[in-house]
C-alpha cells in the first residue's frame, strides 16, 4: 500500500466514528496494543524522541532500499499514534518518506482533539521518521 | 453519603453560592460541565478581585510612590492597603516585612541571591527538602554552585513524608539556611514546619518556607511559626497572576543586600555612590504590578469574608470524600501518605500512563494535571515517570469528586 492509501484507509475509518471520541481513542489504543514488540536493545536514550510527554523510543532499520522502523511507549495513547505513523511510512524508501505528504492527522480532526503537548509529540515523531528518511537517502546516494 | 457531605459542607459554606462568584466554573468542555481539578497550577478568581483589577484601571491608574498628583497618590493608597491587607493575613509584625514580587519563584530567587550573596562562602550549604518544587531547588543551586557551597537535602520516606530523625545531624553540618514548603505541590503533604523551624533555630540557622501550596488551605500565622522567610504567589490564593510575596522578618531584611537596582529602591543616586531605600522598597526596583497588587488584596479580602479556617474544614472534609471514592477504584494508588494532606491528590491508576488518564479525564471536561509537578526528585523516589494530580479549591464538589471517578473508571475500561 502507498503512503496514500494507508492515509487514505485511515481516514475511512475515523469518518466511521463521526464525533464519537471514545470509539476514537478505541481504535488508537488498540493500534497500539496490536504495534510488534521493540527489542529491549533498542529501547535507549538515543533512540527516544524528544518533544513528547511520554516516552517513545523509534529505531530504523535500512534494508534493501526500504526503511523499516520500530517503536515503543510507556503511554498507550502514544503508542497507539506511533502505530499508526508506522502503519504509514514504514516499508517505504527513503524519497517515498521524504517526499511525503502526511495529511492524515488534520484530515481525520486529530489536531483538535489532542491535547497540544500530545499533538506536538507526534509531530516530533514525524520530523524525527523524516530526518532517518533523509539521512538513508544521503547514504544510499553516497554508496 | 454525599448528600450529607453537601449539607454538612453548606452549614458552614454555602458552595454553590461560592461558585456564582466564579463565572469560568460554568465553562463547558466538550459538551460537559467544567470540573476544574488543577488548583494547585492556579485557581480561578473571583468577581471581586476582577472587579477590583478593573476598578484601579478605569479610576486611579498611576505610578505609584512617585507623584504629587492626586491620582499617583489613591493609587500608592490602594497599593500599601494591599501590602497592609497582605501583612494581616499572615500575622506579620510589620507592613514593611511585606515584599512584593512577580511570585514565589523570584521571592525564593531573591532569598537565595541576595543571602546567598552575603552569607555563604565555599564549604557552606544550604538545606532543601526531598519534595521540593523545582523553583525551591535550583535557585539554591544556583547560588550554591556560584560560591562553592553544597545542597542537602532531607529525605522523604515511603509514605511522602519528611525523615526527620537524622536532621539535628543534617543542621550542624555547616547549614546555613533551610527551605522547605510547607505542603507539597506533587504530594500533597503538610510537613511539621513549626518544628522544623524550631530545630534549625536551635542551631542559629534561619528558614525559608515555601507556602504557595499552603496559603489557600491553611491558617498561618508568620509570629507562631516564627519562620524568617515566606514565599507565596497571589495566583493560587484566588489572585491575579504575575505578583508574589516574599515575607522576611525585618531584622533579616534589613542585613539582605538589595536583589535588583533600579527605580524605587534607591535614596539617592550619584555615579559614585547609591545609596539604598528602606524596607520594602529596597527590595522593589522598578514600576510593580499595581492591578496585581490590588487584586491580591481582593483575593484576601475575598478569602477572609469566607474565613480561611473554613475553607480548611470545608476542603478537609472534601479530601475526606474524594480519597473514599477514588480508593474505592480498582488499583487506584494514592502517591504519598493519607494523614497530613492538603489540596492535592496526587494518584496513579493500575499502570496507565498519567499523561493518558489525564487526556481521558480532558475529554469528558475534567481539568486535572499529568507529569512530574515540576518536582522530579519526587517522581525518582517513587520510581514513577509522574503522576495524576487532582487538586482541590474552595469552590469544589462532592458531585465533582463523583464526576472525577466516574471519568477514571471510564478511562480504566477504555484502557482495559
Amino acid at each position: 500500500m502507498s503512503i496514500q492509501e494507508s492515509q487514505d484507509e485511515i481516514i475511512a475509518d475515523f469518518e466511521l466514528f463521526g464525533e464519537d471520541w471514545d470509539e476514537k481513542y478505541s481504535y488508537i489504543i488498540d493500534l497500539g496494543k496490536k504495534l510488534p514488540p521493540m527489542e529491549e536493545q533498542y529501547k535507549t536514550d538515543d533512540n527516544l524522541i524528544k518533544g513528547c510527554q511520554s516516552r517513545v523510543w523509534m529505531h530504523p532499520e535500512y534494508k534493501d532500499g526500504r526503511i523499516t522502523f520500530t517503536a515503543d511507549s510507556d503511554a498507550a495513547i502514544t503508542k497507539g499514534l506511533v502505530a499508526m505513523v508506522i502503519g504509514i511510512l514504514s516499508g517505504h524508501t527513503p524519497k517515498e518518506i521524504v517526499d511525503a505528504d502526511i495529511y492524515f492527522i488534520d484530515a481525520i480532526g486529530l489536531r483538535s482533539h489532542l491535547a497540544s503537548t500530545r499533538a506536538n509529540g507526534l509531530l516530533s515523531m514525524l520530523k524525527q521518521i523524516k530526518l532517518y528518511a533523509l539521512a538513508f537517502q544521503a547514504k544510499s546516494l553516497q554508496s | 453519603m454525599e448528600d450529607t457531605m453537601i449539607k454538612e459542607q453548606s452549614r458552614m459554606l454555602n458552595i454553590e453560592k461560592i461558585r456564582k462568584d466564579f463565572p469560568i466554573l460554568e465553562t463547558t468542555v466538550y459538551g460537559h460541565p467544567l470540573v476544574y481539578l488543577d488548583n494547585a497550577a492556579t485557581t480561578q478568581k473571583p468577581l471581586a478581585v476582577l472587579k477590583a483589577m478593573n476598578e484601579y484601571y478605569t479610576t486611579i491608574n498611576s505610578n505609584v510612590h512617585r507623584g504629587v498628583h492626586y491620582l499617583s497618590q489613591r493609587a500608592t493608597e490602594a497599593c500599601e492597603g494591599a501590602r497592609a491587607r497582605v501583612a494581616e493575613f499572615i500575622g506579620a509584625r510589620h507592613v514593611h516585612e511585606i515584599i512584593f514580587t512577580r511570585g514565589t519563584t523570584e521571592s525564593i530567587n531573591l532569598v537565595a541571591s541576595s543571602f546567598g550573596k552575603k552569607f555563604l562562602k565555599a564549604g557552606d550549604s544550604v538545606l532543601v527538602s526531598g519534595m521540593e518544587h523545582h523553583s525551591n531547588i535550583v535557585p539554591w543551586q544556583m547560588i550554591c554552585e556560584e560560591k562553592g557551597a553544597t545542597l542537602k537535602v532531607i529525605p522523604i520516606d515511603e509514605n511522602g513524608e519528611l525523615v526527620l530523625d537524622g536532621l539535628d545531624a543534617l543542621l550542624k553540618s555547616g547549614v546555613k539556611l533551610v527551605a522547605f514548603n510547607y505542603v507539597s505541590n506533587a504530594l500533597g503533604t503538610i510537613n511539621p514546619a513549626k518544628e522544623i523551624i524550631a530545630a534549625a533555630h536551635r542551631q542559629g540557622i534561619p528558614v525559608l518556607l515555601d507556602a504557595a501550596q499552603a496559603v489557600q488551605h491553611l491558617e498561618l500565622d508568620v509570629q507562631d511559626l516564627d519562620v524568617d522567610f515566606l514565599a507565596f504567589s497571589s495566583h493560587k490564593l484566588y489572585g491575579p497572576t504575575g505578583v508574589g510575596i516574599l515575607y522576611g522578618k525585618e531584622e533579616w531584611l534589613n542585613q539582605l543586600p538589595p536583589y535588583q537596582g533600579g527605580g524605587e529602591m534607591i535614596k539617592t543616586v550619584t555615579f559614585e555612590k547609591t545609596t539604598y531605600n528602606d524596607l520594602p522598597y529596597k527590595f522593589e526596583a522598578g514600576t510593580p504590578d499595581m492591578a496585581g497588587m490590588i487584586g491580591l488584596g481582593a483575593a484576601i479580602d475575598y478569602v477572609q469574608g469566607l474565613g480561611i479556617h473554613n475553607i480548611h474544614q470545608a476542603e478537609n472534609k472534601l479530601m475526606e470524600y474524594a480519597l473514599g471514592v477514588l480508593g474505592g477504584i480498582d488499583r487506584f494508588r494514592l502517591i504519598g501518605s493519607r494523614e497530613h494532606r492538603a489540596g492535592v491528590i496526587s494518584f496513579l491508576v493500575g499502570d496507565i500512563h498519567p499523561f493518558d488518564l489525564g487526556e481521558i479525564l480532558d475529554k469528558q471536561g475534567i481539568a486535572v494535571r499529568t507529569g512530574h509537578h515540576c518536582a522530579q526528585p519526587v517522581m525518582d523516589r517513587y520510581c514513577i515517570p509522574g503522576t495524576v494530580r487532582a487538586s482541590l479549591a474552595l469552590y469544589n464538589t462532592p458531585a465533582e469528586m463523583d464526576r472525577l471517578a466516574a471519568g477514571i473508571r471510564k478511562a480504566v475500561k477504555l484502557f482495559g
